[in-house]
């Protein structure tokens, strides 16, 4: 089929796309959008995770047809012209990357939580980095930049 | 990754296409948030002729509230099951939360639960618990099938080729309502075996439902029937007295009675039947425990 979608704002038109092809791969193989990384396939380590209309979800569980007509926002869409997002300066800020392959799925687990939740706890911190495996186990950095993220987000958004 | 490219994807935003397409080509592949389809398709496990996309079709998506029963679209993702229902379905709600991730909550479920019938799937036993019905349509009609009737095997059901998973009726809580679920760590897990209990006061009886221990998701008959029958005679609903510690040990025994678990990569029989046993014991406690402290606390607000 024929495939249209907007992804990080731009309209494309992509051919022959099979039924059984993911989302990902669409990304990754027709775009050459590498953020989004390919691991499992089943949905456990989220280092594919992007948003879909909005909704956080593992590119790799999503046909590619059902993205027909909808947008997706990747790890490559976060940084804008004047430089970073908070989030992305965050983790650099906190040494939150060792071998790197979990990182764009963590930028945009924490981006998703910080949309929902300005302030968020232990527990919704969390939760929200469940579905994110890093095998380096670099954890403990990874929540520090977590929270200096929703610090930073906050003053951002206080400021007249 | 080299998989064919021969399955169509259709995507249509009414009811009646969808079930047009599952009519005309047996085997069509209903797909919602595919979280489980996806996985199989990836691996090559499964090759449909063809799937049908049910996320632009608006009723898929919607719950409505009427005369004591949620009617919970099949499209209905675990996120707003979890964020908007909590309230009429608590028990649901949680098993909800426990579900994968936040990534899999967002696209999963019901719906795609019931289709693919996983055992241990975390939703199955609470609307055991709850004596769920599922809607099922096709171009030839509707029907209602209660969920203790809808699944016949591992990944199995009463759900004909041609028919539709359209809605599940879910009757609103009236007591407390419990999900116990036992895995190798706390998120992102699927159940090793787990346990739902649902106090329903105005009928005496407790519902329940097991997963991860048989061929199929099942109710525990022996033990609801055992415990209907000792909070009767011994009037445990009017005094609220603790169930005696007696009265939960044999409830967990009927409970592992009731099961035919496997041995496999996530637990063992042997282990599953005991725990089984631990967690059925342990959410009767919690769902019995909350009742008696909310007819307290109702009886202190009237005094």
């Amino acid at each position: 089929m024929r495939l249209t979608l907007t992804v990080n704002g731009e309209r494309h038109d992509i051919d022959a796309v099979a039924g059984t092809e993911s989302l990902l791969s669409v990304l990754r193989r027709r775009l050459g959008l590498s953020g989004a990384k390919n691991a499992c396939e089943q949905g456990q380590c989220g280092s594919c995770s992007v948003h879909l209309d909005g909704v956080l979800v593992c590119a790799c569980l999503v046909p590619a047809p059902q993205a027909h007509g909808r947008s997706v926002e990747t790890v490559e869409g976060l940084a804008g012209e004047d430089g970073p997002h908070p989030v992305q300066e965050a983790f650099l800020a906190c040494g939150a990357v060792q071998c790197g392959f979990c990182t764009p799925g963590m930028l945009k687990s924490t981006e998703d939580l910080l949309r929902r939740c300005p302030d968020p706890g232990e527990a919704e911190i969390k939760d929200a980095l469940a579905g994110n495996l890093c095998r380096c186990t670099g954890y403990g950095h990874i929540l520090d930049a977590v929270r200096l993220a929703a610090a930073r987000t906050r003053a951002l958004e206080a400021r007249p | 990754m080299s998989l064919p490219a021969t399955m169509d994807f259709l995507l249509p935003d009414r009811l009646d296409d969808a079930l047009d397409a599952l009519a005309a080509r047996p085997g069509t592949l209903p797909v919602a948030g595919g979280t489980d389809v996806m996985v199989r398709l990836s691996r090559g496990r499964e090759r449909p002729p063809a799937a049908v996309d049910l996320t632009r079709i608006p009723c898929l998506a919607r719950w409505e509230r009427e005369a004591g029963v949620v009617r919970l679209g099949a499209a209905v993702p675990y996120t707003r099951l979890a964020d908007e229902l909590a309230g009429p379905l608590p028990g649901l709600a949680a098993a909800a939360r426990t579900v994968g991730s936040r990534q899999i909550r967002n696209r999963g479920t019901v719906g795609g639960a019931l289709g693919t019938a996983w055992a241990a799937g975390d939703v199955h036993p609470m609307l055991l618990a709850l004596g769920a019905e599922v809607e099922l349509v096709s171009a030839r009609g509707a029907r209602r099938v209660p969920v203790r009737e809808f699944y016949t095997g591992p990944g199995r059901t009463v759900r004909a080729p041609d028919e539709l998973i359209r809605a599940v009726r879910v009757p609103e809580a009236e007591g407390p309502q419990s999900y116990a679920k036992a895995g190798r760590r706390g998120a992102l897990v699927v159940a090793t075996c787990s346990f739902a209990a649902a106090l329903w006061p105005s009928r005496g009886t407790v519902g329940t439902g097991i997963g991860g221990a048989a061929d199929t998701p099942l109710p525990a008959l022996e033990a609801e029937r055992f415990v209907a029958g000792e909070l009767a005679g011994r009037r445990l609903w009017q005094s609220l007295e603790p169930l005696p510690d007696g009265v939960l040990t044999r409830f967990g025994e009927l409970a592992a009675a009731a099961v035919s678990p496997a041995d496999d990569v996530r637990g063992s029989a042997a282990y599953r039947r005991h725990a089984v046993a631990v967690l059925a014991r342990r959410a009767l406690g919690w769902v019995w425990d909350d009742y008696r402290a909310d007819a307290r606390a109702k009886e202190e607000t009237c005094a």
